[in-house]
Order: C-alpha cells, then structure tokens, then sequence
C-alpha cells in the first residue's frame, strides 16, 4: 500500500471511531446509568432500534434534525420505562424482560418505520475539524457528530452526579445495597424504573445518531446489536461513565477496520472484520472475568454479574 | 386443582391479551381487528395448505427453542441459538461439498449430525466461558451468534460461494440424494418428526432420568448441587451442548429440506422466535411442542396479513413482542392469593348482608 493509502485507512478507523463509537457512547452511557441502579436492560438493543426510527421519522415529518433527535429520546425513554415497570413486578426477571423488550422494540420498529424506509430525512449538521488537513480523507474522518460533544458531556454529568450528589448517591444506594436505601425509606422500584427511563432516553440519542448523522438513513438493518454490546461495553468500563468514553472509542474504532479497508480496496474479509468489536468483546470479557469473584465496580444488586 | 390450571391458564390469556392488544393497534392502521383475527387463524390453522405452511415454520421453532429450554433448566439463560442454526446450517452445507457422501437415508444423517455438532460446540463454547471464565453466558452467547453469522456470511459470499451464484450469494447446492423430502409428498418435511422426537426425548430425559434430574437439581439450586456431589460444570456444558444440537441440527434441516444450499435467507429469526416460544413454554420440552406450533401459525399468517390488508411484514414481529412483554408480565400474577384478594375486595365493597355463599368460581379455591 501507498502512503496515501495508509493514511487514508488510519483516518478511517478514526473516523469510524468517532462516528460509529458515538452511538456506542451514548447506549454506553444509558446501560451504565440503568445497571448502577441494579438492573440490566438487555431491552437497549430494542431501544436503540425504535428510537433510531423514531429519530428519523420525527426528523422527516417535522422537518428539523432536532425535533427528531427529541422523538428518539422520548420513544427510546418510553420503551425503557416500560422494562423498569414490568421489572417492578413481582417475580419477573430482568434478562427475561430485555429480551422481550428487544423483540418488541424492533419490531415496533420495523412497523411503524415501513413508510420512512425511502425518504431523505434532514440531518444533523456536523462540526468540521478537519480544515487543517489538506487530505479529503482527514477532512471526511474528522467531520464530527454534534452529538458526540453532548455525549461528552453527558459522561462527564454522570460521573459528577455519581461522585457529588444526593440522586447519585440514591441511584447507586439503590444498587448496591437495595436494603439500606429502603431503610432509609426510598422506593427502589421509583429510584430504578426513574433510572431506567433516563437511561433509555440517553440510548435514545444514540439512535438519533445513527439515523441522522452515520449512516443517516432509516433501514431495517441500522442496529447490528450495539444495544446488546454496550452491556459488555460497561462490563469493560467496570461501570464508570468516564471510562465508557474509551470504550465507545475503541469499539467504533474496531468497527471501522471492515469498512476502512474496504474503501483503500482491500475487499477481502469484509465480514470477518465486522466481526471484530464481538471478538473484542468476547476477550474482553475472558480477560477480566475471574470464576467465581465479582467484577470490580460492579453493582452489587445486579441480577447477572 | 389451582396447580394444575395456572400454568395452562396464564399463557393463553397472555397470548389472548396480545392478541387483543395487537388488534387495538391495527385498528389504528385502519384496519379492522376482526379480518385481522380471522386472517390470523385461517392464514395459520384455515386449510390444510396453511397447515402445512405453519408445521414446515414450527419445526425450526421447536429445535431452536430447545436451545433455550435445555440449558434454562440448568440455570443459564442462553439466547445465541441464531447463531448455532446458522453454523449448523453452514456444517451441513460444507460436509456435503466436501465430504463424498452416500445418497438416501445415511447421507441425510450425516450432514445433519454435522450441523447438531457444529452447534454443541459453539453453545457448549458459552457454557464453558460461563463455568470457567466466569463471564455472563447471555451476553456471549449472543456475542457469539453474531460472531457465527460473520463467519458465515464470509464463507457463503467467499471461498464456500457457488460461482453459479449470482445475485444471491449460496454455496453448493446439496445433491438431490442427500436433501430432506416431504412426509407422504406434502410439502412438510421430515424435519418436524426430527423436532417432535427431540422435544419428546428430552422432555422424558430431563423428567425421568438420573442425569436429567441432576440437571435440574444444578439449576434449581446450586448450592445443593455441590453439596451432594454433583459435577456441576460438566453438566452445565452438557447441557448446552444438547441446545446447542438442537438449533444446529434446526440449522442443518433448514439447509436440507428447504433451502438447499446456505445462503443469507437461513437467518430469519428463528433463534429469536425460539426464545420467546421456550419461555411460553416455561423450558418445558413437551410443552414447546404446542407453542412452536402456535407460533409457526403466526409466522405462516404473517404474509398473508401482508398481501391481503397491506399490513407491514413485521407484525408479526410485533405481535411475537407484545405476547413475550404480557407472558412476563402474567408471571407476576402467578402467586396471587385469590381467594384472600377477592375477600379484600369484598370488604372494601361494605359489609356484605348475605351469608358468605360460595360464589361460583372454576378454580382455585380448593385449598
């Protein structure tokens, strides 16, 4: 390869670090929030999927990427508390429930979408950092997200609102010793069901992102189970919003390898490199998963560790 | 009498809400819930063409949902069975390419015992991760099904690929002699019988053997388990393992009865649709019979909901989800008192004047 050529894979995978990670920073950040409250919802993967169409259609009717990325966090949020209520009845299993809730979202998606399949839908302006760069390719990689500084600094609030205040300290309470914050006579079906919520209305971003900045167009094959990586994601950040920023990185980044070989020629193995954020994943986990101890930073009410 | 009728009672009002839910909802597409409804039962139960239609979608259904009810008994919920049918499926395609087999009945098992091995492995793989790795089996489980559909895809679309293939990337078709025909020239092939029996086998294993027992015994409760000796991790892999056949084996009658060669239409979501069926069925393999069959019925309406009232093909998709949200749901209603309930609520109504009669109510007032 060519000098060029390398650049212009190195400026793919950065690229795709930052456009395809967004969205996993942002599912990230919504697990995180839902599992430090002592659930896991396996259910984001639908959430992303419903809230993506739902981003795009508000985008199409409405007529501003705004008001579409508002429609993707209220249906995204919508969905998730739907699974913190059914996880508040008695004797029904948050796995369970997530796994339903993955159907159910995606197939609501798939329903409703139908009609927004074709459509150009207006899409969320994007910050060029690249003009220092005379290369096409670093211009186009660095074109970012106007998400993605929200996402930051939503990472940043919740480990600030973690560490230093009073809905922090219950959200955490809640999920690591449910019986010390009902002494203290908190509901921890509300604190969760509340959390949930948010969490889904973060996730909901991400869908936003996927449908109104990259790819940025509404199909049945958007999600390829982000939803589903970022409980791994969050394994993996050991639940600190700050180190999912890293995480989302990395796993956009080893996203990107397929798609930027792809584009300097390199056709061979396409699909096997797709796979490599699962493979990732999966070493991930065997590498700091021990038999038999908890994860460090885990939640202690988690049904799942 | 209360023990026996709740566990039937509470999934088929689940799946009656759904049903009502679902027809609120294309009400709002403008479409009458009553053809609706009827279109659902004539698309799946109406005819013998039907019936047909929804058996050859239920076979799939009952393997796959075997992968979910198997090693659920053992404690793990596993939900990657998409990805030992999609590897069961490529084994059998691989075997019969390469692999000179002989035509008929020993050939046909062949490829089909490649496709179950290909996916007690690949469940196995989880189990194991779980039980010596410590890492959470649903998650690599799933990790793994995507992993699998990766590695199929490469194959199918390049060193597998049927250069006869244009359009629609496959491998090798299998030889006439090796494919899987129809029981007695219908268009339901011997795959059901293969479901049926692994449903049945299984469900007498788990009830009646030792070793099924045991299995139960680790999932049920662990710490008992290790107090009585029991190798729990052995029998956790050896559950997954027999899922894992399952779906490759479902894997492995898809490529043989039906499509032929792989190609990209073998993941079609019945991994998922399995889940859903196996927990309706409470992981309870002779149960999973009737449900595979209720919701291959659904899978079978689905397009005839498409072509007659233009409903999206994915209603049934939403169908599948709402019944999967109320069948959860319905869990929590499992260990009401009704008898205590319906005396609060007695009270709560005034001081009832008559003599306490014994109000007619079918069940569960036997103490």
């Amino acid at each position: 390869m060519t000098p060029d050529q390398w650049i212009a894979l190195f400026a793919g995978i950065v690229g795709g670090a930052l456009r395809v990670g967004t969205p996993f920073l942002f599912v990230s950040l919504g697990e995180c929030l839902t599992e430090k409250s002592g659930r896991i919802n396996l259910g984001l993967e639908g959430v992303l999927v419903l809230s993506a169409m739902a981003a795009f259609a508000g985008a199409y009717l409405g007529e501003s990427a705004w008001i579409g990325v508002l429609c993707g966090a209220l249906a995204g949020g919508l969905l998730a508390a739907l699974h913190g209520v059914l996880c508040s009845l008695p004797r029904v299993n948050d796995v369970a429930t997530g796994i339903a809730l993955m159907l159910l979202g995606t197939g609501l998606a798939f329903y409703l979408g139908k009609p927004f399949i074709q459509p150009q839908a207006p899409q969320i302006p994007a910050l060029e950092l690249g003009g220092w760069s005379s290369s096409p390719a670093v211009q186009s990689a660095l074109q970012i997200n106007m998400l993605l500084p929200l996402g930051l600094a939503l990472a940043v609030l919740l480990w600030w609102g973690f560490t230093r205040t009073r809905w922090g300290l219950l959200v955490r309470m809640a999920g690591d010793s449910a019986n010390a914050a009902r002494a203290l006579g908190y509901s921890i079906n509300g604190i969760r069901i509340l959390a949930t919520t948010v969490g889904g209305m973060i996730a909901g971003l991400g869908g936003a992102s996927l449908t109104l900045f990259y790819p940025g167009s509404w199909n049945e094959g958007i999600s390829s189970g982000q939803g589903l990586i970022a409980v791994a994601l969050v394994i993996f950040a050991r639940w600190s919003p700050l180190r999912c920023i890293g995480a989302a990185a990395l796993f956009g980044g080893a996203g990107a390898i397929g798609p930027a070989l792809q584009s300097v020629g390199v056709g061979w193995g396409y699909h096997l490199f797709n796979t490599v954020p699962y493979v990732l994943t999966l070493l991930i986990l065997v590498l700091t998963c021990k038999p038999g101890s908890v994860a460090q930073g885990s939640p202690g009410e988690l049904s799942s560790r | 009498m209360r023990n026996s009728l709740t566990p039937v009672a509470l999934p088929v009002l689940a799946i009656a809400a759904a049903l009502l839910v679902f027809g609120v909802m294309v009400a709002f597409a403008g479409v009458n819930p009553l053809e609706v409804w009827t279109l659902l039962f004539q698309g799946a139960f109406g005819s013998w063409f039907a019936w047909q239609n929804t058996l050859q979608r239920a076979a799939p259904l009952m393997l796959t949902a075997l992968c979910v009810a198997i090693p659920a008994r053992a404690g793990l919920v596993i939900i990657g069975g998409e990805g030992a049918l999609v590897l069961g499926g490529l084994a059998c395609a691989v075997v019969a390419r390469s692999v000179p087999l002989p035509d008929g009945m020993v050939g046909s098992v062949v490829v089909c015992v490649a496709g179950a091995l290909a996916g007690a492995l690949w469940i196995a793989l989880a189990g194991w991760l779980r039980q010596f790795r410590g890492i959470n089996e649903t998650i690599s489980s799933l990790l793994l099904a995507y992993i699998a559909i990766g590695f199929f895809k490469h194959l199918v679309e390049g060193p597998m690929r049927d250069p006869a293939s244009l359009n629609k990337p496959a491998t090798n078709s299998l030889s006439e002699g090796l494919r899987i025909g129809g029981i007695a020239g219908s268009e339901v092939h011997w795959g059901l019988v293969l479901g049926v029996v692994a449903c049945v086998v299984l469900g007498i294993w788990l009830r009646w053997s030792a070793s099924g027992f045991a299995i139960r015994v680790v999932g049920g409760n662990l710490r008992t388990a290790q107090l009585v000796g029991l190798p729990a991790s052995q029998l956790v892999i050896v559950a997954c393992a027999l899922g894992g056949a399952c779906a490759g084996l479902a894997g492995a009658v898809e490529v043989a009865a039906v499509h032929t060669n792989a190609n990209a239409s073998l993941i079609a979501f019945y991994g998922y649709a399995g889940i859903l069926v196996s927990f309706i069925a409470r992981h309870n393999p002779i149960a999973i019979i009737p449900v595979a069959i209720l919701f291959g019925g659904f899978g079978a309406a689905g397009s005839l909901l498409q072509r007659r009232l233009g409903l999206p093909d994915a209603s049934v998709l939403v169908l599948q989800g709402i019944a999967f949200v109320f069948i959860l749901a319905s869990e929590a209603l499992r260990d009401v008192d009704w008898k205590a309930l319906r005396a609060k609520l007695a009270q709560l109504a005034g001081p009832a004047p008559q003599a306490p009669a014994p109000s007619p109510v079918p069940e569960g007032n036997t103490p």
